[in-house]
C-alpha cells in the first residue's frame, strides 16, 4: 500500500564514513535507503531490505527500506547524498538553502532496482 | 616506522587534535583515537590518479597531462560570463585565499558548502550577533548541554567525549554526572536516547517552540497554547525552569534548524532565546559545523571580501546576497555558464535541478576522489589531500584556528599549486 510521509534528509555515521568513496557499493548501501518506523513499514506491507519508490513534486528515486523506530509516524529519513537529492525541494526560499527537510513524499513498494551512483547521475545528462 | 602524535583530524568540525598516526614507507598503516569518520578519511580510499578530460559528458574520460587540464580549466573560466566556484570545505585556508583571488580575477561567484549547511546561521548572525564560546570554555564550565536539530552520535562522534557531554573539565570534574543533557529533535535519534530529557517537536515547528520558550521565559506562559509544535505546554514550562537553573548553559544546533522551513529565522529566534536567557544566567550558542574547515572558508572569505560566502565578483567588487548569489540560486536560475567545483561535491549534495544544470555547462573538478561531481565534469584535476598530505590552517567549529599537520608526502600537486597555475594561465589568456 501507499504511504504518504514527510521526508527529511541528514547525516549518518555510515554515510560519513563512505563520503570520500562514493563510487563504492558501501556508499550506496549507506545512503540509498529510507528509514521508517515499523508501523509505517507495516502500512507499506513489505519488509526492511525491500525496495520502495519515493516520489515528491521534485522527482522520484528507488531506495531500500530500513527500520528506524526513532522516527515518528509518517516520517521518512533518507541519508544525505545523490539518492536523497533526487527528490528534495530545490527552492532556496530566498536565502540560498534548498529544502532538504520537510518534503511531502509518496512511498510505494516497487520491484524496480536501486540505480547505482553513476546511473543515477546519468539521468541528469 | 614513523609515529606522529597529536595529529589533527581533517574530517568534521571537531578537528580532534589527539590522533596518533603510524606511517611506513610514506603510507599510513594505523591510526589511534580517530572516530569511524576520521579513520575512514585518513586511511584513504581509491584516488583519481591522473588528470582527465572529455568534451562530451556522455563519453568516457581521457587521461591528460596536468598542463593540458590546467590550460583547459583556465580556458573555461576565461570564456565564462558567469562562472561559479564552489566547494572549499575540505581544503585549507591557504587554498581558500588562492581561490578567492582567482574568483576576483575572473569575476566569479564563489560559494562554499555552508550554502547547504550553516549559511542560514550566518544570515541569523547578521541579524542578532552570536553569543558563543570556545569548545574549551564549554568543556570546562557548561552544566547544561542542549543539542537542537543536531545528532552528534552520527555527525560529530567525538564531540560529546572531548568537548561536551562526557568530557571532564576544570569546573566540571564529574564529566557526564555533572551535566544535564537535553535533546530537541523531530525524531528520537541515538543522541536523544542518551539525553536526560528529549523534547520531540513536529517537523518544521522549531520556530514556534522557540517562540513559546521565549514567551514563558519572559513571564507570559499564559499566552502559550496547551501544545506547541507537538510539545505539551507543561514540558515547555519545565524546560524553561531547567534552562534557567544552569550556571553555564550551551546550545548546539544543526541542520534540523538551518534546513527546515523557517531556515535562518529559526537560528535568529534561537539566538534571541539565548540573549534573553543571559538575563538570568550564562548561556552560549554554537553551530555544529560539518566539514573540518568549512568555518575556515568563512573566516578567509570574510577578511578578503567582507562577506562569509556566496560572494559575487561580477561587478568587479564583492557583492553578497544569498537567495540571489548562493550556488543553488544561480544554478536553479540556469544563470551560471561554467563551474569549478573544488573540495566539495555539488553533484552529490545539491538538489537534482542544480545537478541537471551542472550537466549542461562546462565543469572543472579539483578533488582527490571520483564522486558524482566527476560524473558531470569535463575536466578533472586530482590533487593532494589537505590535512593528510598537506599542512596548513583550519578553523575548528568554534572558530579556533589550528595548524593541520602533514602525515605523509603528497604524490600529486596541491590545490594551491593547481589554483596558482590556473590563475597564471588566465592572466596569459587575458594578455597580461
Amino acid at each position: 500500500m501507499t504511504l504518504n510521509a514527510i521526508l527529511i534528509t541528514g547525516r549518518t555515521i555510515n554515510q560519513g564514513a563512505t563520503i570520500e568513496n562514493k563510487t563504492s557499493s558501501d556508499y550506496q548501501e549507506a545512503t540509498a535507503l529510507c528509514e521508517l518506523n515499523s508501523k509505517d513499514i507495516g502500512i507499506l506491507g513489505i519488509k526492511p531490505g525491500n525496495r520502495i519508490s519515493v516520489k515528491t513534486d521534485h522527482g522520484d528515486v528507488v531506495v531500500k527500506l530500513k527500520e528506524n523506530n526513532g522516527n515518528p509516524d509518517g516520517m521518512a529519513f533518507i541519508p544525505m547524498g545523490p539518492w536523497a537529492n533526487a527528490v528534495v525541494d530545490p527552492d532556496t526560499k530566498g536565502c540560498g538553502m534548498p529544502g532538504f527537510k520537510g518534503i511531502k513524499a509518496r512511498l510505494d513498494p516497487t520491484d524496480a532496482r536501486v540505480l547505482p551512483m553513476k546511473e543515477l547521475i546519468a539521468r541528469y545528462k | 616506522m614513523t609515529v606522529i602524535t597529536d595529529a589533527l583530524c581533517p574530517f568534521c568540525g571537531c578537528v580532534c587534535d589527539d590522533l596518533t598516526i603510524y606511517v611506513e614507507n610514506n603510507k599510513i598503516t594505523n591510526i589511534k583515537n580517530a572516530c569511524k569518520l576520521g579513520a575512514s578519511k585518513i586511511m584513504g580510499h581509491h584516488r583519481i590518479e591522473a588528470p582527465m578530460m572529455r568534451a562530451d559528458k556522455k563519453s568516457g574520460f581521457k587521461e591528460v597531462s596536468y598542463e593540458e587540464a590546467i590550460n583547459e580549466a583556465a580556458q573555461i573560466l576565461f570564456k565564462s560570463k558567469r562562472p561559479l566556484m564552489y566547494g572549499w570545505a575540505s581544503a585549507l585556508c591557504e587554498v581558500h585565499k588562492k581561490g578567492i583571488l582567482l574568483a576576483e580575477e575572473v569575476g566569479a561567484i564563489i560559494d562554499n558548502t555552508a550554502t547547504v549547511c550553516h549559511a542560514p546561521s550566518t544570515l541569523a548572525v547578521h541579524e542578532k550577533g552570536l553569543p558563543t564560546a570556545t569548545l574549551g570554555q564549554i568543556k570546562n564550565r557548561s552544566d547544561i548541554i542542549v543539542f537542537w536539530g543536531s545528532n552528534p552520535v552520527h555527525a560529530h562522534p567525538r564531540h560529546m567525549g572531548r568537548y561536551s557531554v562526557f568530557a571532564k573539565g576544570f569546573f566540571q570534574e564529574k564529566g557526564r554526572k555533572g551535566r544535564k543533557v537535553i535533546v530537541v529533535d523531530v525524531r528520537k535519534t541515538e543522541t536523544a536516547a542518551m539525553a536526560d530529557e528529549f523534547v520531540q517537536v513536529q517537523q518544521g515547528s522549531d520556530y514556534l517552540v522557540i517562540s513559546a520558550l521565549r514567551a514563558i521565559l519572559s513571564g507570559h506562559a499564559d499566552v502559550v497554547l496547551g501544545s506547541v509544535g507537538g510539545v505539551p505546554k507543561e514540558q515547555l514550562v519545565k524546560l524553561v525552569d531547567t534552562l534557567k537553573a544552569a550556571k553555564f548553559g550551551s546550545i548546539f544546533f544543526g541542520m534540523g534548524l538551518t534546513q527546515s522551513i523557517s531556515r535562518y529565522k529559526n537560528i535568529d529566534n534561537a539566538i534571541s532565546l539565548i540573549t534573553e536567557l543571559n538575563a538570568f544566567t550564562k548561556y552560549v550558542i554554537s553551530p555544529m559545523r560539518g566539514h573540518y574547515n568549512v568555518t575556515g572558508f568563512g573566516q578567509v572569505c570574510s577578511w578578503e571580501t567582507g562577506f562569509a560566502t556566496a560572494v559575487d565578483f561580477a561587478r568587479g567588487a564583492p557583492y553578497y546576497n544569498p537567495g540571489e548569489t548562493a550556488a543553488n540560486d544561480v544554478l536553479m536560475r540556469k544563470e551560471t555558464d561554467a563551474a569549478m567545483i573544488i573540495a566539495g561535491d555539488a553533484g552529490a549534495h545539491f538538489p537534482a535541478d542544480s545537478v541537471r544544470h551542472l550537466a549542461r555547462i562546462p565543469v572543472v573538478q579539483i578533488d582527490p576522489y571520483w564522486n558524482p561531481t566527476t560524473e558531470v565534469s569535463n575536466v578533472v584535476i586530482p590533487v593532494a589531500i589537505c590535512g593528510v598530505e598537506v599542512e596548513g590552517t583550519a578553523y575548528r567549529m568554534d572558530g579556533v584556528s589550528l595548524r593541520m599537520r602533514k602525515m605523509v608526502e603528497p604524490t600529486l600537486p596541491t590545490d594551491v599549486e593547481v589554483l596558482e597555475r590556473i590563475t597564471e594561465r588566465v592572466r596569459e589568456l587575458r594578455g597580461e
